[in-house]
């Protein structure tokens, strides 16, 4: 160390510097000799080898897009296939106008603006001497049109493709989803490479949720063409991979028995397998035809789609929330029984409306005459208001909100697809969180009737409703039975998942609530024992109806003078058979007026096509 | 108008470039290399004029900022350089921030009238104010000096390796290491770095690359693995450059490149199209040039008459060689493919301005001590 602190000897160290400045040269001409060493291979001792490669450029390398796979219902019905289309598609680099060749085009075939951005935005993409579609989904004529004169233009191809087809057209669309033209967006989620060649991705639902099963892998080609590019001969090729077939829970007739059992009602249906969460059917009404979108839908069809009053393109099943009004009252009955604040056999006085200590304002019954007497087993049947307030006040908020999120109420389920939403489940933290205001002792009231603030999607209903049935027991829904792999064809199942487990104190208190929702369907005064007749099997249910606008409070509903599109929304759960249930449904009619004549008869078509064909 | 310039013309343009403070060696290589260039960029841009005349422009620019760079004193050098980096590196860190993204990668910053890369800065200030640490130190650099000088060549390393912009990273860090080898950092020490460096290159293949990278140089060794994706540059490069032969194809004569098959090939892939078209002679014969300048460089740099001088022109001629032999071995494919420009023949101008600058200061080193040529 003592070294280092001698003066600078500027004549040692300039020599230390120069030193290590020929180094550094004699260093640059080695590694400078390595570049043209490795130059005077490439460009003299292989020379013979790169100049045939580039002679004339006859390799071309060729993305070969993977066939997507299929989807199948439970019985094996196909649901989503292939079919061959035929496109326009031209190679940029073999047209010598590209703007006169388009020009041309137009008087055998019709392209749209879009058409034309779609091709400019594709053809930036792509690697030089490659397709790129113009046209999909010619028709017979234009591919005649095309074919005669096809000789004038060079670098313009018809060339069959396989496209997404939906054989059932409209049928399932909100259980399946659909694809759609890759775009910017959609690339940026997945590996280019894989991509290459590929036109269509799943854009919603299954379609989107699966696409890196359905998708397959890309395969690649090396050709060698002739001057004009025309491919003569194919040098190599590994094949692209066909994508997974998809085998769903879901059974294409009950499906359609739900679907027509709707008529021309919009809202959602959705049935599950309580002993597994298998989405039996999944409908949202109205339908519309997902083949529109695989061949890029026209801004008009686009157009009268989305501003449809009727919104055709919202999945209503999943995405829909909305008020559960009285099904919640099983739940509430049974949080009552378990918390021991009321007994089975407890009455309330019901006089029509109910009023809390020290408040004016009236909570009214929907009979406005009151039901007189009740217990638990008539205000469930009877889906007595006053009851449930009088319950809801004893139980209250965090007791009520604690025990229905065990239900799955106000958590998304995490079912296999797109789009789905949380519902509402209100709660004293979600009040403050959210609006910065303290709980009122009067929306614990409201609450209690499954109205409010409280929003569910339907298919967190099914699913609530199904764990309800297995005792507690609860499972996330899917759509997705099993993976079929390519290319062994083995089929994976998907194993079902149980999320929640509700521990019940007593098992008497499940049989109590029950038998209540069993009199609802069977009991004499039952609010839905209007489907009972010829039932060859028992039913639990439960009606509700959603206000869809409050009523002041000297008013009166009536549903003649209410406008359709403000009337309350029709609700109904169910499970069946009582004594093993085998399906738990949730119908929702959007301004169906009461549940027990509009959304009951729903649910019975659809245990029917279920329980009775099943055996 | 030939007449008068006949007998003195050597002596009055002599003289002018003295006043100016140039270098004519280092000045008369650059010009052939920016003409021979400008050829070369004809034919890779598929004989686009304007694209030429927009480059033109940029030499233009570039050689005043020579000029100028060359003009200011070396003990100014010395003193803005502190500057200079802390300029460089809070601007890094403001590209972090607000710096806009392109081709998924964040580097450019937007002042408004002017859209430019803060790491092109540092290729000059990090060179510059490791010189000036270790100027006035005991050469060789002890132990203190190395951690410090280190320090002061990772912090803008490292932000500019994560933008993620390896190739810059890599220029950036040679230019600040080579000072210290110049300044004789001990064998033992650059041995053992060496060493420490292949035990951890796994820890970095693992964690400090990103996917893109990683695939790059395993495609590398094996191109035909990933001939849809980043193989294919690597394997067209090589058809275009293997099928040049000898003498080339001739100018504008290349159909590899004529033909599109070459990408990026006005910018990062030109030496692709040059290759192509004059084959190994010109090959030959272009990097003699740059060797000429590279050694011309060194030797200003061994002729100064103080440390700062040595080692910064030293380190700037070193690095003008990692540009070249970066981009060649990567054309080539010898090295995996990074961002690394084929210095000043490559379509662009940020290299440009910051290497001609760089050439500049070379020159105001020259003439601080004025010795005979």
């Amino acid at each position: 160390m003592s070294k280092r602190e001698q003066l600078k000897d500027d004549f040692l160290e300039s020599r230390l510097i120069r030193r290590r400045l020929v180094l550094a040269a004699i260093f640059t001409v080695i590694l400078l000799g390595l570049v043209l060493g490795r130059l005077y291979v490439l460009q003299v001792v292989s020379y013979e080898h790169f100049s045939t490669l580039s002679d004339s450029n006859r390799i071309r390398i060729k993305a070969l897009p993977p066939t997507r796979g299929l989807i199948f219902d439970r019985h094996g019905v196909v649901m989503a296939n292939n079919l061959p289309t035929y496109r326009l598609e031209i190679v940029r680099e073999q047209v010598t106008d590209l703007d006169a060749t388009l020009q041309q085009l137009r008087q055998y075939v019709e392209y749209t603006d879009q058409d034309l951005k779609r091709f400019r935005q594709s053809s930036k993409r792509r690697r030089p001497f490659e397709t790129i579609p113009l046209r999909l989904n010619l028709d017979d004529a234009e591919v005649a049109r095309l074919a005669v004169n096809l000789h004038k233009f060079e670098g313009v191809e018809i060339n069959a493709r396989l496209t997404r087809n939906y054989p059932h057209g409209e049928h399932a669309v909100h259980a399946l989803g659909y694809v759609g033209r890759v775009d910017e967006r959609d690339l940026r989620e997945v590996d280019e490479v894989e991509y290459a060649g590929t036109t269509h991705i799943g854009k919603l639902g299954l379609e989107k949720f699966y696409e890196h099963e359905l998708h397959g892998s890309v395969g690649v080609q090396q050709v060698e063409v002739n001057a004009n590019g025309r491919t003569l001969r194919v040098l190599s090729e590994s094949p692209p991979i066909q994508g997974n077939n998809l085998h769903l829970t879901i059974d294409s007739s009950l499906q359609r028995v739900a679907e027509e059992a709707f008529a021309d009602r919009n809202g959602a249906a959705v049935a599950i397998d309580p002993t597994n969460g298998e989405i039996l059917a999944l409908v949202s009404m109205p339908i519309f035809n997902p083949n529109l979108f695989v061949n890029g839908i026209s801004y008009a069809n686009y157009g009268a789609l989305r501003d449809s009053p009727e919104r055709p393109l919202f999945n209503r099943a999943l995405s829909g929330q909305y008020p559960p009004g009285s099904t919640t009252k099983p739940f509430y009955g049974l949080a009552g029984l378990e918390a021991r604040v009321n007994q089975k056999d407890d009455k309330t006085w019901c006089g029509g409306y109910y009023l809390l200590p020290n408040e004016e304002r009236r909570y009214r019954d929907w009979k406005k005459e009151g039901h007189g007497h009740m217990n638990l087993n008539d205000a469930i049947s009877q889906s007595c208001d006053v009851y449930f307030y009088d319950l809801a006040y004893r139980l209250g908020i965090d007791r009520m909100a604690e025990f229905m999120a065990q239900f799955g109420f106000g958590v998304k389920t995490g079912v296999d697809s797109t789009g789905e939403r949380n519902g509402l489940l209100p709660s004293r933290e979600w009040k403050r969180g959210h609006e910065g205001m303290p709980w009122f002792p009067g929306e614990t009231l409201i609450t209690g009737i499954g109205q409010g603030a409280f929003l569910v999607t339907p298919l967190q209903l099914a699913n609530s409703t199904a764990a309800f049935s297995s005792r507690g027991t609860r499972y996330q829904p899917r759509l997705v039975k099993s993976v079929e792999k390519i290319p062994d064809y083995n089929r994976i199942d998907i194993a079902s998942r149980v999320t929640g487990r509700y521990q019940l104190l007593k098992p008497k208190n499940w049989e109590h609530v029950h038998n209540a929702m069993v009199n609802v369907v069977h009991g004499l005064r039952g609010t839905a024992q209007g489907i009972n007749r010829g039932m060859e099997y028992r039913t639990a249910g439960k009606t509700g109806t959603a206000q869809v606008f409050e009523i002041a409070q000297d008013e009166e509903y009536d549903e003649e003078t209410v406008a359709e599109k403000l009337r309350d929304h029709a609700l109904f759960v169910s499970y069946a058979p009582a004594e093993d249930p085998k399906i738990a449904v949730a119908v929702i009619v959007e301004n169906g007026g009461s549940g027990s004549s509009v959304a009951a008869p729903i649910a019975r078509q659809i245990m029917d096509a279920y329980l009775l064909e099943e055996s | 108008m030939n007449q008068s310039l006949d007998s003195d013309s050597v002596s009055i343009t002599r003289r002018i470039l003295d006043a100016l403070r140039l270098d004519p060696v280092l000045l008369s290589l650059l010009v052939i290399l920016a003409l021979f260039g400008s050829l070369v960029l004809y034919s890779a841009t598929g004989s686009d004029q304007a694209a030429v005349l927009r480059q033109g422009t940029r030499i233009l620019v570039a050689m005043m900022l020579l000029v100028a760079a060359a003009n200011v004193p070396v003990r100014m050098l010395r003193k803005v350089s502190i500057w200079l980096y802390l300029g460089g590196v809070g601007l890094l860190v403001a590209v972090m921030f607000f710096g806009e993204v392109g081709k998924g990668a964040q580097r450019w910053l937007d002042l408004g009238f002017i859209r430019f890369q803060p790491s092109e800065i540092l290729k000059l200030a990090v060179p510059m104010i490791v010189a000036t640490y270790l100027a006035d130190r005991v050469l060789p650099v002890g132990f203190k000096e190395l951690v410090v000088s280190s320090v002061l060549v990772m912090i803008p390393v490292m932000l500019i390796a994560r933008q993620p912009d390896l190739g810059t990273a890599i220029l950036v860090g040679s230019a600040g290491f080579f000072v210290l080898f110049l300044a004789g950092v001990r064998w033992r020490i650059i041995i053992s770095l060496g060493v420490l460096f292949s035990a951890m290159a796994p820890l970095l293949w693992k964690f400090a690359l990103h996917d893109y990278q990683r695939k790059r140089i395993l495609t590398l060794l094996d191109p035909e693995s990933d001939p849809l994706g980043s193989g294919y540059h690597i394997i067209q490069s090589k058809i275009a450059i293997g099928s040049g032969g000898v003498y080339g194809k001739g100018w504008l004569n290349g159909t590899q490149s004529q033909l599109d098959f070459i990408p990026e090939r006005s910018t990062d892939f030109i030496f692709s199209v040059f290759g192509e078209e004059f084959g190994f002679f010109g090959s030959v014969v272009l990097i003699l040039i740059y060797l000429a300048i590279i050694f011309r460089g060194l030797y200003i740099a061994a002729h100064s008459n103080e440390n700062f001088g040595r080692l910064l022109a030293g380190a700037l001629s070193l690095t003008f060689f990692v540009y070249l032999f970066v981009n060649t071995g990567m054309v080539a494919g010898m090295l995996p493919v990074v961002g690394v420009p084929l210095p000043l023949i490559s379509y662009g101008g940020t290299s440009m301005v910051t290497l001609m600058m760089g050439f500049g200061l070379i020159m105001s080193i020259r003439s601080a001590k004025r010795f005979l040529v």
